[in-house]
């Protein structure tokens, strides 16, 4: 898995509570059996104004000029600014896979779904989360300064802004040592696997159902 | 011993050891596949050069992107029209043949959504922990086992290791008490439930749901409970065994026979919450009150009683609530006070892992039988959650009498629920749907989704706007 280290970037402000599954990536786009290219179909919806088909080139497409992303001062953001329970709804990788390919690094948020905060740990999506009125605060800085940039150091579990001041932010010890080496955690299980063997043992005598 | 939950039994029963950083390794004992969340998972198996850990914990069948037509279904994996679907089923079937998975193809009279053909088949047995790359994996907690959703990369290491890395959830106890008024189905119960916690209030939770209302309801009628807990935040729901799950599963193709049934039963017994367990929060709500729901906007918590209005979004809690609720009206086409009775209705949707098992199917055929569906609504799907569910709804002449009031009686298949396939709302329409979400564009681009109970959806049907299905007199 791809390491999370540092990351500065310019910040993309999306003002919605819980933002679901299906809104970060429609389920036409699911009926591919790859891990990338999902980026283009990002907030597909609400991000084009026409119905977007798998495999179809994006170029083209009439884009919704009210929607955030769109706007050319958050060209290139690669941390998202999110409101709560983001991530909702269904268990889809293909959520963190276009954030990931369209190139979000970090998401700042007041809370996740959790099978979403597993999966963006899967993929080396840092997030993190802050009180609701920090993000509100940032909300009205991102809005109000073009150009707004954070900068995110997991080591130091810090975020700093342009102008020098710097939030701290929580993350879970096993989290951070995954992102920050880029493990690859089922190689870090099978370093396990005498204990697993030992507990299937002991599983089949207890529960032989189970092993039929 | 101190005293535990139910959820601690599972958790506790299944732990192989505490890693050192608060989280624990989790062994898992079924594992579901289906087609969607799959093919990357496999992929990076082979990649690895991995093995599945236990080929015999798996269990596979394409439910998601099938078609539910029955002259598509008829030429099985070759008759499916679009070519992208095609192939990821046909992945599918590779995948599990090279890997030595068992599988419920497409033609297989066993088919189904995979939450409804694992109690149906009796795969699914209380004191398991379960995982499948779908969230609503929840429904199985029903039969007091740990089930919950997982992404692609976890479905890769369930293959792989036959564990998880897991962090343990708190304890929740959601507790309906007293009794259902006629009418009132598990549907409402749970609709009833995520509007008052809403769809964070159960987010770090596993949910056991008791009182007297779960225990009166009927085994499937509990799976329609645990399915949705994943819309309260919740990853897993659970229900505590009783004598009702147990001869619900007895005789199931799966479940343990003779010397062992008898062995297994005995355990499973031992499957309930200890009666002085302590859960970190109790939610109490009261059956008697619940009135059937029906959802008017983008989220499963904004539920209203079918005799209520649309909200005002000026009544909203929060000053963030107010906003999603502009936002959810503004998508769903609709006007704060509007009397849900008159919202227009465009179709009809009887399915998905919620409610398609043959209680849910006999429900909404005793609401359409003597009627005819309502020159308004364009089009009614009526789709069993599985094969072995409409040959017994079939037995049973309930696809006569769907088809006699103009209803379509489908193949098995997830179908509108999540609209990956041909199945889908045309932008502005509203639907009437039995299923779980009701999420922008989740049952086809700019659909409006009315989440209710099968009878309800049934209702909606055949008199072309929501009723209260309390008012309607079976014929
Ligand atoms: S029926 Fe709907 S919710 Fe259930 S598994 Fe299929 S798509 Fe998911």
């Amino acid at each position: 898995m791809r390491k999370f280290v540092t990351e500065k970037g310019l910040v993309l402000p999306l003002d919605r509570a819980n933002v679901d599954t299906d809104y970060i990536i429609p389920k036409q786009f699911l009926k591919s059996i790859k891990r990338t290219g999902f980026g283009k179909n990002l907030f597909d919806e609400a991000r084009y104004l026409d119905k977007g088909l798998p495999d179809q080139e994006c170029t083209g497409r009439p884009l919704n000029p009210d929607f955030v992303a769109n706007q050319p001062r958050y060209k290139g953001a690669s941390i998202l600014l999110a409101r709560e329970n983001f991530g909702c709804g269904s268990s889809r990788e293909h959520a963190p896979w276009a954030l990931d390919d369209y190139g979000i690094r970090c998401i700042i948020a007041p809370s996740y779904a959790d099978i979403f905060f597993n999966n963006c740990v899967k993929n080396g999506i840092l997030l993190i989360v802050l009180d609701e009125k920090i993000v509100d605060q940032m909300f009205r800085e991102t809005e109000a300064t073009p150009g707004y940039t954070l900068s995110v150091d997991l080591a130091a579990q810090t975020l700093t802004k342009s102008d020098g001041s710097v939030i701290k932010f929580d993350v879970e010890t096993s989290r951070k040592h995954i992102l920050l080496n880029g493990l690859d955690d089922i190689g870090l299980t099978m370093q396990h696997a005498d204990a697993i063997k030992t507990f299937e043992q002991q599983h089949q005598l207890k529960a032989p159902w189970l092993f039929g | 011993m101190a005293s535990m939950t139910l959820y601690d039994k599972l958790w506790n029963s299944h732990l192989v050891r505490e890693l050192d950083n608060g989280t624990s390794l989790i062994y898992i004992d079924l594992h579901f596949l289906h087609e969607v969340t799959s093919p990357q998972a496999f992929e990076g198996l082979r990649l690895a050069s991995r093995k599945p850990w236990r080929a015999k914990a798996n269990m596979a069948t394409p439910d998601h992107n099938v078609p539910t037509t029955t002259s598509e279904r008829s030429r099985g994996v070759e008759g499916i029209v679009d070519p992208v679907s095609r192939i990821q089923v046909k992945f599918l079937d590779d995948n599990c043949k090279e890997f030595g998975i068992e599988e419920f193809e497409i033609d297989d009279h066993r088919h189904g959504i995979v939450h409804v053909i694992g109690p149906e088949q009796g795969r699914t047995l209380p004191g398991m922990t379960i995982v499948c790359g779908d969230s609503h994996t929840s429904t199985h907690g029903a039969l007091g086992s740990l089930a919950h959703g997982i992404g692609t990369s976890e479905v890769e290491h369930v293959l792989a290791t036959q564990c998880l890395v897991q962090k343990k959830a708190r304890n929740m106890l959601v507790k309906v008490n007293g009794s259902l008024k006629p009418g009132v189905t598990a549907k409402d119960v749970i609709l009833a439930i995520i509007g008052k916690i809403g769809t964070a209030g159960g987010t770090g939770y596993t949910i056991e749901f008791g009182g007297d209302v779960i225990k009166s309801l009927s085994v499937e009628g509990r799976m329609t409970v645990c399915n949705m807990a994943i819309e309260a935040g919740a990853r897993a729901g659970l229900v505590a065994v009783d004598e009702k799950t147990i001869s619900y599963l007895h005789g199931r193709p799966f479940a343990p026979k003779g010397a062992q049934w008898e062995q297994a039963a005995a355990y499973w017994r031992t499957l309930v919450s200890d009666a002085d367990a302590s859960f970190d929060a109790v939610v109490e709500l009261e059956g008697g009150d619940i009135v059937p729901q029906v959802s008017w906007g983008t989220s499963p918590e904004m539920v209203a009683p079918v005799t209520g209005h649309v909200p005002d979004p000026a009544s909203a809690s929060s000053e963030a609530k107010k906003g999603n609720y502009q936002q959810a009206l503004k998508y769903m086409g609709l006007s704060a006070g509007t009397p849900i009775q008159q919202i227009k209705l465009d179709r009809v949707f009887i399915g998905s892992c919620t409610n398609s098992r043959i209680e849910d199917l006999r429900a909404a055929a005793a609401v359409v039988k003597g009627r005819t569906v309502a020159a308004n609504i364009k089009e009614a799907l009526v789709v069993p959650g599985s094969g072995l569910v409409k040959a017994q709804a079939e037995k049973e002449g309930l696809d006569q009498v769907f088809k006699a009031a103009g209803l379509q009686w489908r193949e098995p298949g997830c179908s509108m629920c999540l609209a990956m396939n041909a199945d889908q709302l045309e932008p502005g329409e509203h639907c009437a749907s039995t299923s779980n979400r009701n999420f922008e564009g989740r049952q086809g681009f700019g659909g409006r989704t009315h989440l209710v109970s099968p009878a309800m959806a049934a209702a909606a049907a055949v008199f072309g706007h929501f009723v209260d299905i309390r008012d309607v007199k079976l014929l």
